[in-house]
């Protein structure tokens, strides 16, 4: 970018709920000081349409579940200088990627049972398994916070933080109770990515694991825990397979707990 | 028309809504030859994967359908797992289920309103030209938005996928502190709504009058959002749980997107369909501001979904203030559920429209089939009705670019979202 010339943005959609994109949505009036500090140039759901512009920053939300959507991602990291994920289905491929764990037999007859309109991948998954990734937001959704920052270090040419410790230390920070010791729930903030605000805890509830896996997880011992409180393997496994059950560290976990 | 021409219209890529979709139109001998909302965007699944889960996993589950309306997801679930459970939750749940809702109408409607639709309407590409003109009206969209957003994060602790529902109620009842602090905003916004009521019933709207059946919940006393019977403006009244003997989902080649028909033909669900059938059910006030202003409904002027919106902002404002006024905290916000064998049916008015869901849950309350019918592929066919219809109310003969931008204008007004349409495709497996 030049100096006289404001950055370049593009917001891509992929396989996806159209949630985080309303980080941006619901940011008011930070939205209209966004749009004063660069210059938006995609982003379909706001208003601008150029999906083939060449872009500073372009961030990606959802999974690659089409090979028309292969070939797009490509497209648009050879046009952005930084590609950022936009939460969970970007970044470990989303709920949907509950896809690459079922009867795989059955799916794929049932897919091209009509290939004449329905195109579609026997995965969903993550876009840093097709083009290099240079910022990873995770959440379900991510929140705003989260990403105005990232959007600001970026222009600033600092290298975002990146939080990888654990909801069960936000919920040291914040006071809360832990639901796990209290109420014997199967709580996920032990092995789960901080960057939500232990909102599920904090709400007396267990975290099902919408940010993905922290750093250094101890998903073997927390499993056994859950064991400890009574949980089947099945649900075990369940627990680890849910919102980021695309994340190698999650689907490892399960597997630990019995095959589908 | 004097020169007749050939006319391919493509829009690749709808701007300003929910999820991707494009648009087809071929006009031959000044006569509409072809018109499709194609939709495209991948189908992910839901249903399959709901296959073998907990009921407790299904509100958070049915939540990533979409991230606009993810409240209507959750209710439609625990409403139809309930009814299978013979649960009920009793009036502390219903009234915050109620108040979770208007918040969830008034962020979707002022989203739309000033994001996706207004722009059509002033002349603007976007909010962001739009603001610069009209400042004031769009920080007043934006905080009335936020205030939204704010009533969900009450009793879900965030607005996109929230955290608070559970079948029985709530896991967490909010302290008074905190109804104390938004009641006053909530007061605050009721006024910002009667204003922007007035603003748009100002804007000149295209006259465009059509025929059309609208469908919509109706409850005896209240307007609708978690329940009622199931109606049409052509006198259908049916329990929720026969909407099967009267509405049928087709799959057509160009779409991603079942499309949902009634009686074999394309209907009309969401705010104007709501309104047309359930304006007697609106507060006074509201009912009053609608006679100063001059709105009349129903209205068969599928432009007036933009007033619709606005009146259902005004009237979610009014419900939420009264209910936050007569908040009482409670140590127990759930009921204890006991899983049963069984099927539960939900319907629930989600801001675009009626969203049906269907679960058969086994004896430990595990889903062993699930069915959803979202409000975007109820309207597709009606999106497409319309477009021809209107454009060629408007006429053929107008150039390329106004053509485009009217057909656009049409698709955004159903405020489409896509996203919620694409949940699943079913498609029969043959097994041998």
């Amino acid at each position: 970018m030049t100096a006289d010339a404001k950055p370049r943005v593009a917001v891509h959609k992929f396989s996806s709920c159209d949630g985080c994109q309303l980080a941006f949505l619901n940011a008011g009036e930070a939205l209209l000081e966004l749009a004063g500090l660069v210059d938006i140039v995609h982003f379909a759901e706001a208003g601008p349409v150029d999906p083939a512009a060449v872009v500073d920053i372009a961030f990606v939300e959802g999974s690659i579940s089409t090979p028309e959507e292969r070939e797009r991602i490509a497209a648009v990291r050879a046009n952005s200088r930084y590609l950022v994920t936009l939460g969970a289905c970007a970044t470990s491929g989303g709920l949907q990627a509950l896809r690459g764990l079922a009867d795989v037999n059955d799916w794929t007859e049932a897919i091209y049972a009509s290939p004449e309109y329905i195109h579609s991948l026997a995965e969903a998954s993550p876009i840093a398994d097709h083009v290099k990734v240079d910022l990873q937001l995770w959440g379900c959704p991510v929140n705003g916070r989260q990403v105005l920052a990232a959007v600001a270090s970026l222009l600033q040419g600092v290298p975002p933080v990146d939080d990888r410790g654990k909801v069960c230390q936000q919920c040291k920070r914040e006071q809360a109770v832990c639901v796990m010791v209290t109420q014997g729930l199967p709580c996920m903030g032990p092995v789960t990515r901080t960057g939500c605000g232990a909102l599920c805890p904090r709400f007396g509830r267990d975290c099902y694991a919408c940010f993905g896996p922290a750093e250094n997880s101890n998903t073997t011992a927390l499993g056994r825990r859950l064991e400890g409180l009574g949980l089947p393997p099945e649900a075990i496994r369940r627990r680890f397979l849910f919102i980021s059950n695309g994340a190698p560290e999650f689907r490892a976990a399960a597997a630990q707990w019995g095959e589908e | 028309m004097s020169e007749q021409r050939d006319i391919r219209i493509r829009v690749p890529v709808l701007a300003r809504v929910e999820g991707e979709g494009a648009l087809n139109l071929t006009i031959h001998d000044g006569d509409i030859e072809q018109l499709q909302l194609q939709i495209y965007e991948p189908p992910r699944y839901f249903e399959k994967f709901l296959e073998g889960r907990s009921y407790t996993e299904v509100p958070d589950m049915v939540a990533r359908i979409c991230g606009i309306c993810p409240v209507a997801y959750q209710m439609s679930a625990v409403h139809a797992i309930e009814q299978a459970f013979g649960v009920d939750p009793g009036p502390w749940v219903r009234d915050m289920r109620r108040l979770l809702y208007c918040g969830e109408w008034i962020q979707s409607h002022a989203l739309h309103i000033h994001l996706l639709a207004l722009p059509d309407f002033l002349g603007f590409d976007s909010v962001t030209g739009m603001a610069a003109e009209h400042a004031e009206e769009v920080r007043r969209g934006l905080r009335l938005q936020q205030l939204g957003n704010d009533i969900i994060a009450l009793l879900g602790a965030r607005s996109v996928h929230p955290v608070g529902s559970r079948v029985g109620g709530f896991h967490h009842a909010p302290d008074q502190a905190a109804v104390d602090a938004l009641l006053p905003r909530v007061a605050r916004g009721v006024e910002e709504a009667a204003a922007l009521l007035r603003w748009c019933a100002g804007i000149a709207l295209p006259d465009d009058h059509q025929a059309f059946t609208s469908v919509a919940l109706r409850h005896p006393a209240e307007y609708p959002m978690n329940r009622g019977r199931l109606v049409a403006s052509d006198g259908l009244d049916i329990d929720i749980a026969d909407f099967d003997d009267h509405f049928e989902e087709q799959h057509v080649p160009h779409s991603t997107a079942l499309h949902a028909r009634y009686h074999d033909r394309p209907y009309l669900v969401g705010p104007l369909a709501r309104i047309n059938l359930d304006a007697d059910r609106l507060r006074p006030e509201v009912r009053q501001l609608l006679v100063e202003t001059g709105v009349r409904f129903p209205s068969d002027n599928m432009f007036h979904s933009l007033l619709a919106r606005a009146v259902e902002i005004h009237e979610s404002l009014l419900e939420a203030r009264d209910l936050l006024a007569a908040y009482r905290h409670t140590d127990r916000p759930w009921v204890p559920v006991t899983p049963r064998a069984g099927v539960g049916f939900g319907c629930t008015e989600a801001p675009r429209g009626v969203l049906w869901h269907r679960y058969e849950l086994d004896e430990a309350g595990r889903v062993v089939t699930a069915r959803i019918v979202p409000p975007t592929s109820q309207n597709q066919g009606r999106i497409e009705q319309d477009l021809r219809d209107s454009l060629l109310a408007f006429g053929l003969d107008h150039d390329d670019a106004a053509l485009r931008l009217r057909a656009e204008t049409v698709i955004r007004n159903y405020d489409p979202c896509i996203s919620c349409a694409t949940h699943f495709l079913r498609l029969e497996v043959e097994r041998r």
